[in-house]
This record gives C-alpha cells, structure tokens and sequence, in this order.
C-alpha cells in the first residue's frame, strides 16, 4: 500500500522516519512560531497536538513575516518530546547561515527539515528586506544531505553529523501526457527523502497523479504525504481557491461547507473522510495537516477520522 | 574607476555644488518628466544614470544615492555593505580591512564630507538599504518624491 523503502539506510533516529519506514500512514501538523519571546506561547499552541500527530513543522518566516525563530521553535518542541519538523529557507541565510543551522539543529535534538525556497520578502510586511537566496532549494537539500553524510561542502568533517530525515515540497495537480517528474526527480537526487505538499483537496486529481508518480518510479524513492487542512467556511474556502497558488478545492466540497448547519464542524468533517480517503491511495505515505492558528481543530480531526487507531 | 573615484572625493566640495545645481534643474524639469512620463523615463536615465555614476564614483546602482551624505564615497563600494561606517576593521594605513589594496570606503567618506558645506549630514544614521529599488534611477525617484512634497527619508539631492 505505502512506499516501504526498507532498502535505503535510516538516516535518522526520529519517530517519523521509523513510523514511515514501518509502512505506516503517518499525520504531520502545522504550527506557526508566535510573536513572543516565551517557550510557554509555542508549547500551549501545540498542546492539542501531542501524542496526535506524528510530527509537528514550524513554518520558517511564513508569508516573509518576522516571528520567533524556527529553530528555537523547534529545538523548544524537541525538548518537551515533540518531533518537529523544521521548516528551512533559503530567503533569510547565506549558506554558512544555513550550514551553521542545519548542524546546529541535529545537536538539538531536531530530527527532521523541511526544504523550502521561501516567500519573498516583498510578499511580506517589510518589503525592503533583502532577499538572500544565496542557494536554492536543491542547493539545502544537496548542502543537508552532504552534512549528514559527515562534512561541510568544502570537504570539511563534521563529526558527529546531524542526522537528518530531509524533506522537499511538491504541489499534486493535474498533468499533461508529456510531463516528467524532473523537478522532483532533482530534489530526490539532491537529497530529499519525503515530500510534504501544497493542499489538496481534490482526490481524484490527488489519485491520478500518484498514479504517474507511480508509473515514473518516484514513489520508490521517497514518501509522499499530501497537504489537506480542516476547511473554516465555504467563503475560505472560496477564499483560498482565488488567492492560495495551486490549490482547487472542488465545488462539491464548497457546496456541502456552505449548506451546512456549522460550516466549521463540517470542515473538519470532510478533512477527516478526506484523510481516510488518503490512507487508501497508492503511493500515498500520509498526510500533512495545516490550518493556521488552529492547531486544536487539527487534532480534532485526526482523533475524528480514526486512522491513527489502526496502529 | 578607482583613481577617478579617489578625485571624486578629493573634489567633494565642487561636486557637492555642481550636483545641488544639477539637483534643482532636474526639479524644473519636473513638469517635462511628468508629460514624458516617469516610467517611460525610466530606463533610459537610469542607464545615463549608472553610465556616468559608474566612471564618477564606482555607483552599483543601489538606487537610493547617498554621495550627498558620504562625502561622495559611494558606501556600495564597502565590501560589508555599510550604509554607516567605517567599521572596526579599518587597517593603520586607512585602507581596507577585506580588500586591502584599497582605501577604506568610509574613510574616504568622511574626508570627503569635511571638505562639504553640508558634510556634517554624514553622521545621521543612515537606513538600511531598500532592496526593491536596486538597478532604478535615484535621480528620477528623488526628483518626483520632492516634487511631490512627499516626506521621505532620502538623503540624495544629487
């Protein structure tokens, strides 16, 4: 059913990896670092989610806003027994900044990065900020997967090296005959060993390109857990089809939020069916819940959709 | 240019002057630039812009023109970037602390801003830079802020 990629070393000794390699569905869940210099923010914000999710990722500068940093984020989480899952970009740090972060994070007990490009910063509230991108994306991933294997780009050793479980972001969508996974295809040889996507809410185009990525041999070679989030209320959800780059969230599901009684409840509703529908889905190694601020509603629906109880 | 660069700022006071006339003739023009249209303005300036700036005074073009402020020492030329100098790695000799063949940029600074009418404006902080205005003419931007009478915190008039 899932990608049991039990021919590849384990690269880390963090629960997620183990949960993955075990050919189990796994659940990650989003948490944003907050506006405040205080571990106990960050702990009461992710309480609903301990011992719910399998990992947590802290978004690193999301929408190129300042916020706590998300090392510190993470390495607070590490500490209280969470996984986190640290979320990297490139936007903010040269890749001594970003070498310095990436050891620095293994020795905090920080198990498993996200690799991102990041928003520019003049998405952000200080436009004027200057945008680093001294690597890109493959650039973090190839510069990760060299510091685990014991040394810094330069040939220098790093002992021991920060035992990394390396992921990338992908975004499923529909795919004309002539794609090939390319893109993806780099990321995996840079380093990444899993995928954590864009919202999908649409599982039948969710089904057909699992099923390329199957065909094209990428499932092999790294797990996939697929985006979703408890949907707030049909005018989000309209919301985040307009504005939101590559999500489509289909008229059906819209249809059934606006129609209901409490459009919340029903959000959760659908993401629970939505992340059972996953579990049965070839190639499909989890799910990635995010939903901003609502880390309580998250946990809600994982309990809800029952597919941890099957452990 | 470096020798050129190093006879800018020797010549600090005559510059300072022959770019406050330059300064308030672009100004007059305002009205001309608006016909024409800054934007379509834009790229042709900035190229004279960064032509001429680049044989005077090594300009990288960061579009938001201090010389007026830095003794006509462009700050772009310092290897850190500082927009407030110099640093604490400046050598004995006055020269640089990371490309040691050359003077220090800030140090050229403020002999060149002793040598201004208004060179005490050196010691004002100065922002950090805006990166969104890279590669655009500070000439035209600070000619239509001030004609604009928009209050802003550019330290260019030339």
């Amino acid at each position: 059913m899932n990608a049991v990629m039990t021919s590849d070393a384990v690269h880390s000794s963090g629960k997620l990896e183990a949960v993955l390699r075990q050919g189990h569905f796994a659940v990650t869940a989003e948490t944003s670092p907050p506006d405040a210099a205080d571990p106990t923010v960050v702990l009461d914000r992710v309480a609903p989610l301990k011992g719910v999710a399998d990992a947590v990722n802290v978004t690193d500068g999301a929408g190129a806003r300042a916020h706590m940093s998300a090392i510190a984020c993470a390495a607070i989480l590490a500490r209280e027994g969470y996984q986190p899952v640290l979320q990297f970009t490139a936007r903010d740090r040269n890749r001594l900044a970003l070498q310095g972060d990436l050891v620095g994070a293994g020795a905090l007990g920080i198990h498993n990065i996200l690799c991102l490009f990041g928003d520019d910063p003049r998405s952000g509230d200080q436009p004027d900020a200057m945008p680093v991108f001294d690597l890109d994306t493959a650039g973090i991933l190839s510069t990760a997967k060299g510091l685990r294997k014991g040394a810094y780009p330069g040939g220098r050793r790093v002992s021991p090296p920060p035992a990394l479980f390396i992921g990338a972001a992908d975004a499923p969508r529909p795919l004309d005959d002539n794609w090939k996974p390319d893109g993806l295809r780099a990321k995996i040889d840079a380093g990444a060993d899993f995928f954590q996507t864009q919202y999908c809410f649409d599982m039948d185009v969710l089904r057909a390109y699992m099923a390329r990525l199957g065909d094209e041999g990428i499932t092999e070679r790294a797990f996939f857990l697929i985006g979703i989030g408890p949907i707030a209320s049909a005018k989000s959800a309209r919301y985040m089809n307009e504005n939101l780059f590559g999500v489509h969230i289909p008229e059906l599901l819209v249809k059934r939020l606006e129609s209901a009684k409490d459009q919340r409840a029903e959000g959760r509703a659908i993401c629970a069916e939505l992340l059972q529908e996953l579990r049965e889905i070839d190639g499909v190694s989890g799910a990635h819940l995010m939903a901003p601020k609502q880390e309580a509603s998250i946990a809600q629906v994982i309990e809800e959709s029952g597919v941890l109880a099957a452990r | 240019m470096y020798a050129v660069r190093q006879w800018s700022v020797r010549n600090a006071r005559g510059l300072e002057w022959l770019y406050s006339k330059f300064a308030a003739t672009l100004l007059r023009l305002h009205p001309l630039f608006e016909r024409v249209g800054y934007g379509r303005l834009e790229a042709p300036v900035a190229s004279l812009e960064r032509r001429l700036k680049g044989f005077m005074f090594d300009c990288h073009m960061c579009g938001q023109c201090a010389l007026r402020a830095t003794g006509m020492s462009c700050p772009m030329n310092c290897p850190k970037s500082l927009r407030n100098g110099p640093c604490g790695g400046v050598r004995p000799d006055g020269h640089c602390e990371v490309e040691p063949a050359m003077r220090c940029v800030w140090v050229e600074a403020w002999n060149g801003a002793r040598r201004m009418r208004e060179g005490d404006i050196i010691s004002d902080i100065h922002n950090p830079v805006d990166h969104r205005l890279g590669e655009t003419s500070s000439w035209l931007r600070v000619t239509r802020e001030q004609s604009l009478a928009v209050e802003t915190d550019s330290d260019w008039t030339g």
